[in-house]
């Protein structure tokens, strides 16, 4: 039997070809995922093991404020302990470190790097006068207010040579020291593209600590001191409650537990996509062994006849999906050690910086591919392999072999029925049930999915039916076509199934996404009307100097600065923002329930209405507050206004949470300017502020437009990914049609013979591919349009602005695109098609 | 019975091959199908081929009705000399000018019995001429059979609609190759005496390919090939004049 499945496989090459690319593609976007992550995690994890190489224990301070009794202040480590810890018995040296944001300017102007990897720290000499983790390469280590070192990534990205005034920034205003001199580093931050710059200890100190205090202390074991040990004589002096000390391995390892937790999420994505590939290449392998099934019926049944029992030939098809698995599953995996390969090269050409490693390829990547190509093809191939056996011996000799019976048609149909409505009922009841909807939905989504899929078959004729009058345009090709391509409805179905499953995908995604980022818009016009928003660039704490700065700018009509304050209330934790009592109203436009902000000032506080319904407050209540400092003070309710995800929270005067804060800076401030927002009134803004590169001054349409930023990428990167499952689907099609044309290739020969031209065949064949895969496409639009609907609806519960936007435009494209997979699905076949030699087809059979 | 020579004849003629040859392959593996045919298909009449498996029947036909092309000679249908088209103008010819009949019946099962007629007509873009159609109709008996898919029909009626199809555009000239190979003796009988009856009573012309001698005493004229050449011809045959000139023939293929 192996035999006779395996001269099967071999005299049908041609046509278990597509089969063969579906679950190559499928198997290489698994592998490729596996060997990309594993590549770059563990390049990660080695860069983030060598940036600790110099440190044995660390001691950071314990992050518990709750312990202090003082909200948000975490306490800092004194010289003191520094130099205690330098002398417990195994420690060689103790080093001491600040650190904070620190943005640099290119020689334009521009950052360098992000905001949120641009870090400046302080360079701590040893006892040979060098601090070991900052090795110099040019110039000398920093001294003084007045000079700075840059790593030497950095340094090359800006421009800067040492004794170059840099033009950077910590918390707002414009600074230049001199550079003193670049250092390489291991640091993983830098290892993965950010920036560092350093100061000597006691500036770094005034800038991101007080003097004399630091953010961590890392200690160096002697050489025969284990970490452990070490950590185990730090511990004894360390303050109770106010430190804690770790060992440079659990941090490495940590660091890197964390690395590969991110990484998981990403290869989590990615291999669900993958699977969205093979669950749509289970479609084709399942149709091309169903025709090849029915296309030997006699000679199976030949097998039957002469004493091949049921299970043989069941064996002997799953033993051909067995070959064609494994073939395809092996070039999938050399195709996925290229891809990941490849996109690794993408991502350090699109600018992320990626560490440098080997290519990591493990046995677990080659056993997981080698088990999914296999087991989706043989899985795809079972059903049609119970067919197989299901064929009665007596087909041998009977020139027809009964084609599917109606019945099972009615059965299948029956069963799509109770999914499809049990899935809308699921999605249905999901939309009325707010955030708890989830799983609902979500289990009613699948419902559907399933049901629609199962239905297809029935769906195909009346929708087909419903473009006839088109087809009759294109005479009698088009008419043809319309008939072929509901003559195997269940082929049709998986066809054209395989294209829907993206396109559902693609257009609920769409449609979220539109809807989402409207609601934003809205938000960000309907609920402010300051016409600039300033901060920084990686949203830090801004220098209140900023503010008085702007306040006297020309054109500047009123200014309020946001200030977050962490609080206890009744034991909860809260946050207070502190605003400019006078100005707040000019620059929001916020609906009022009860009170207004005319009334805020002092002890007067408003608040939004969820806030106050979760603590019982309406107008003129009174509640007890914890300040950071400790402090408890009494505060009345004076508004309740309609909170958004932009503003929303307690807001008070600024003048009344200023004694209460260790440090007061400014989250954001907002500004109205006279003549309202303008690229000069911009401009003039940034020039007043110095063109500093550490702050980021950006109108509504610059702050709907970061997120809509946000939303492009992942749209676009879903888009990429499912283009992969679309890419699987169009071979279905050109699957389907090629086996439609070879089915069908002795009435192509009768119509040419008779009279059609090749341009009218080929016209055939390609109106055929277009039906099916606007069918496809019209389904999947419609469901992801519905799913888009229903998910949407469970955002308007948490999202007030939410509003569905059906993306038409989008859609047509969609449809659009279907129609180009169609047509180009069947470039292959229709040329096949005309090409066909008439008279051997005409002769075959 | 006399041997007429070939190219004395009384009617018009509808088809005519001259010095035909069509050769497969090339030196040693060459393989002549035709070799020299001259022959002339008369119109309004029902001319037979016969001959032996691999004489070289089929490839005639096939090469005078513009399905495959030979290798020298010339191939007239009416006016137009076939070797000097193009596929197109090959493809144009065969839709306007011929009609064919296929053993395998060859209908399209998602067309229904009347739509498989018409096909030619609406390959072409044109209106099926409504008298002659319902004259067809008629004559091969299908009027109640109209809106049946091939399926729903019995060979001899699919073979009928394949009648019907072949003249339904009034082509200059009809090919049947084997149209009977697939029915029954009664079926097979009915079919041939459509054809008979649409060469004399509507004048059309009928060129066929068979091997049963039966079939063959339907046709005015019986040509009969052995090794790709023309051997002999019959006119007004009986079967079993036809029968007796075929054993001759397979007599000599043995001995030779």
């Amino acid at each position: 039997m192996f035999r006779t499945a395996l001269r099967n496989v071999l005299a049908h090459k041609a046509r278990l070809l597509m089969t063969v690319i579906a679950v190559m593609l499928g198997v290489a976007f698994v592998s490729g995922t596996l060997v990309f992550t594993n590549t770059i995690s563990q390049a990660y994890q080695n860069s983030s093991a060598k940036g600790f190489d110099h440190v044995d224990v660390v001691i950071q301070p314990e992050n518990d404020d709750d312990a202090t009794g003082r909200p948000g202040d975490a306490p800092r480590l004194t010289q003191e302990l520094l130099e205690q810890a330098g002398q417990v018995p195994g420690a060689a040296s103790a080093t001491g470190t600040v650190s904070g944001f620190a943005a640099i300017a290119d020689k334009d102007g521009k950052l360098v790097g992000e905001g949120w990897d641009s870090r400046g720290a302080n360079y701590y000499p040893g006892k040979d006068g060098e601090d070991v983790r900052y090795p110099m390469k040019d110039g000398k280590a920093p001294q003084g207010e007045n000079e700075i070192a840059l790593d030497a990534k950095t340094a090359d990205r800006a421009g800067y040579k040492v004794g170059d005034p840099v033009r950077m920034s910590i918390d707002g205003p414009v600074i230049e020291p001199k550079l003193s001199g670049v250092f390489t580093t291991d640091d993983g931050n830098v290892a993965a593209g950010g920036s560092l710059a350093l100061f000597d200890t006691p500036t770094a100190q005034q800038l991101y600590a007080k003097p004399g205090e630091f953010s961590e202390i890392e200690v160096q074991a002697k050489s025969a001191t284990s970490q452990a040990a070490l950590k185990a004589e730090i511990d004894k002096i360390l303050p109770k409650n106010e430190a804690e000390a770790t060992t440079g391995k659990k941090l490495a390892d940590d660091q890197a537990q964390e690395i590969s937790d991110g990484m998981s999420g990403i290869r989590s994505t990615l291999l669900g996509f993958a699977g969205v590939s093979l669950f749509v290449g289970i479609f084709i392998i399942a149709n091309t062994f169903t025709m090849l099934v029915a296309q030997r019926t006699k000679e199976l049944a030949l097998l039957r006849a002469v004493g091949a029992s049921r299970r043989q030939v069941t064996r002997s098809v799953l033993f051909e999906a067995l070959v064609v698995g494994t073939v395809a599953a092996i070039t999938g995996l050399a195709a996925g050690v290229g891809i990941g390969a490849g996109l690794r090269g993408l991502m350090g050409s699109i600018g992320a910086t990626v560490p440098d490693g080997p290519l990591v390829f493990t046995t677990g990547t080659v056993i997981t591919a080698l088990l999914v190509g296999v087991v989706v093809t043989m899985l795809a191939a079972w059903l049609p392999g119970r067919r197989a056996a299901k064929i009665p011996p007596v087909a041998a000799m009977s020139s027809v072999h009964a084609t599917a019976s109606t019945k099972s048609l009615v059965v299948r149909n029956s069963i799509g029925a109770v999914f499809a409505a049990a899935g809308v009922a699921g999605v249905l009841g999901g939309t009325t049930m707010g955030g708890d909807g989830k799983e609902l939905m979500g289990l009613g989504a699948v419902l559907l999915l399933i049901g629609v899929f199962v239905l297809t078959p029935l769906l195909s004729r009346p929708l087909i039916a419903a473009v006839a009058p088109v087809m009759r345009l294109f005479g009698v090709s088009g008419k043809l076509a319309r008939q072929n391509s509901v003559r195997n409805p269940r082929r049709t179905a998986a066809t054209a199934s395989a294209l829907m499953i993206g396109l559902t995908l693609i257009t609920g995604m769409t449609v979220i996404a539109g809807s989402v980022q409207k609601s934003i818009d809205k938000m960000a016009t309907e609920a402010l009307s300051a016409d600039y928003f300033v901060s920084m660039a990686n949203y830090t704490p801004l220098s209140t100097d900023v503010e008085k700065q702007l306040a006297q700018a020309d054109g500047v009509t009123a200014t309020t600065p946001l200030r977050t304050s962490p609080a206890h209330i009744k034991g909860e934790n809260e946050t207070l923002t502190g605003v400019n009592a006078q100005t707040i109203g000019k620059l929001t436009k916020l609906d009022f329930a009860q009170g207004s902000f005319d009334a805020m000032g002092g002890d007067k506080i408003v608040v939004d209405s969820d806030t106050a319904e979760d603590h019982g407050w309406k107008n003129g209540s009174e509640f007890t507050v914890t300040y950071e400092d400790g402090e408890k003070g009494t505060l009345r309710v004076a508004g309740v206004y309609e909170g958004n995800e932009m503003i929303n929270g307690i807001m008070l005067d600024k003048d009344t949470l200023a004694p209460h804060q260790r440090e007061v800076t400014d989250m954001q401030l907002m500004l109205k300017t006279a003549d309202g927002a303008s690229p000069a009134a911009k401009d003039a803004l940034k020039k007043e502020l110095g063109n500093n590169p550490a702050i980021l001054v950006q109108d509504k349409k610059d702050v709907s437009e970061a997120i809509a930023q946000v939303f492009t990428l992942l749209l676009n990167m879903l888009y990429g990914l499912l283009a992969m499952a679309v890419i699987v689907a169009v071979l279905g099609v050109i699957n389907t049609l090629a086996m439609s044309v070879f089915e069908r290739s002795q009435e192509i020969g009768m119509l040419r013979a008779i009279g059609l031209d090749r341009r009218g065949i080929k016209r055939m064949v390609r109106m055929e591919s277009l039906v099916i895969s606007l069918f496809g496409g019209v389904l999947g639009i419609g469901l992801g349009v519905f799913f888009g609907w229903a998910v949407g609806e469970l955002i308007a519960s948490a999202l007030s602005t939410y509003e569905l936007v059906v993306p038409w435009g989008r859609m047509s494209v969609f449809l659009a695109m279907a129609a180009v997979v169609g047509v180009l699905a069947a470039l292959w076949p229709a040329r096949r098609a005309a090409k066909l030699n008439m008279l051997a087809a005409i002769k075959a059979e | 019975m006399t041997t007429t020579p070939l190219a004395h004849q009384a009617t018009a003629v509808a088809a005519r091959a001259t010095d035909l040859s069509k050769v497969y392959g090339q030196g040693e593996t060459q393989v002549v199908a035709l070799d020299q045919v001259t022959v002339d298909f008369e119109q309004a009449r029902l001319t037979a081929i016969m001959g032996p498996s691999g004489s070289g029947k089929s490839t005639l036909m096939h090469c005078v009705a513009g399905l495959d092309s030979f290798s020298s000679g010339s191939v007239r249908i009416g006016d137009t000399e076939l070797g000097s088209l193009k596929d197109k103008q090959l493809t144009k010819l065969r839709r306007d000018k011929i009609g064919f009949i296929f053993q395998a019946f060859n209908l399209l099962p998602t067309l229904t019995a009347a739509e498989n007629i018409t096909l030619p007509m609406d390959i072409a873009g044109r209106k099926p001429d409504k008298q002659w159609m319902a004259q067809v109709i008629e004559m091969v008996g299908l009027s109640g059979r109209l809106s049946h898919r091939p399926s729903e029909l019995s060979g001899g009626q699919q073979q009928r609609v394949a009648v019907a199809r072949a003249l339904a555009s009034k082509p200059d000239i009809i090919f049947g190759d084997e149209p009977t190979g697939n029915l029954d003796s009664r079926s097979g009988a009915e079919v041939l005496g459509f054809l008979r009856n649409s060469v004399r009573e509507l004048g059309q012309t009928v060129v066929m390919v068979t091997h049963d001698p039966v079939a063959a005493a339907y046709a005015d004229r019986v040509v009969f090939l052995a090794d790709g050449r023309i051997v002999d011809e019959l006119r007004e045959p009986t079967a079993d004049g036809v029968l007796d000139r075929m054993k001759r023939f397979d007599a000599k293929g043995r001995t030779s």
